[in-house]
């Protein structure tokens, strides 16, 4: 994996990604995997306008995804790839079996979900989602700056 | 005066630092109404936007042109219609302008907003 960093988060492209992130890893391009995103041009224009035009902006369906992922890794630039919540992550690994990290980095508020971390709220589901991603050998970690420590989902599933 | 708003919508404390700023200097209240995206994914931050816009037309002056306050901006925008503008970059020179200049529509509005912010950007030291 080529890719330096596979991240969750609800808000996909926003400043933490891109500054907070980008900056100090020099991120060249993010790839945002997102099925209804990749099919609507409008949304595609409004994540744009978020990143500087030296970093190129991939959207991808989780399909797409799957089968391009090996190009992205091969990429010798560094690459972010984003997904906006669990069960896309899920989907990701399930069909991109070599994928053996997420970094969850905001999941916010939603009836249902239960405060886990000040940036992670999850439902009892979708902690168990987490929790078999990892049993599958994937590294989950919850961090939302680099800054941060990642902390490991045995602590906040 | 029309029943033009304002809204800032911003990371952190800064829409509520900047209204209280255009409160200290012109006296003028209940013209701007803050929104912090602190703790906030894009649905619950879209809830803060609806209470804080009401039913009537209004300006969203967002802090940065990319990131969750301003796609969620952008996308309520959408569903106002003409009664919604967007601007982004907010400063304090263009609230000081729009607080004064409020019985015009929304676009119209921005557009003088963006004007008035512009202008007092500069370099005043070599």
């Amino acid at each position: 994996m080529t890719l330096a960093l596979y991240r969750i988060d609800d808000r996909l492209i926003h400043g933490q990604v891109v500054v907070g992130w980008g900056q100090p890893l020099d991120v060249a391009f993010i790839v945002l995997v997102d099925d209804e995103v990749s099919s609507s041009d409008w949304e595609q224009d409004l994540y744009r306008m978020g990143v500087p035009a030296q970093i190129e902006v991939i959207f991808a369906s989780v399909e797409q995804a799957a089968s391009l992922l090996p190009a992205w890794e091969a990429d010798p630039r560094v690459g972010f790839l984003l997904v906006g919540d669990i069960d896309t992550a899920v989907a990701l690994a399930a069909r991109v079996p070599q994928l053996k990290r997420f970094n969850v980095g905001g999941v916010h508020h939603r009836t249902g979900r239960k405060e886990r971390l000040r940036f992670v709220y999850l439902t009892d589901d979708e902690a168990a989602k987490l929790r078999q991603l990892a049993a599958r050998g994937v590294d989950v970690t919850a961090q939302d700056v680099p800054t941060a420590r990642a902390v490991p989902v045995t602590e906040f599933t | 005066m029309s029943e033009l708003r304002g809204v800032i919508v911003s990371h952190a404390a800064v829409a509520q630092a900047l209204v209280s700023a255009v409160t200290a200097i012109t006296g003028i209240e209940g013209v701007l109404t803050p929104v912090s995206n602190d703790g906030c994914g894009t649905e619950a931050l879209g809830q803060r936007l609806r209470e804080a816009v009401g039913t009537g037309p209004a300006v969203l002056f967002v802090d940065l042109p990319g990131g969750s306050c301003f796609t969620s901006s952008a996308r309520y925008a959408k569903q106002g219609g003409a009664d919604i503008a967007v601007v982004t970059g907010v400063n304090l020179a263009m609230l000081l302008d729009f607080v004064f200049h409020r019985d015009i529509q929304p676009a119209d509005a921005a557009r003088r907003a963006v004007d008035a912010g512009a202008k007092a950007i500069r370099v005043t030291s070599s």
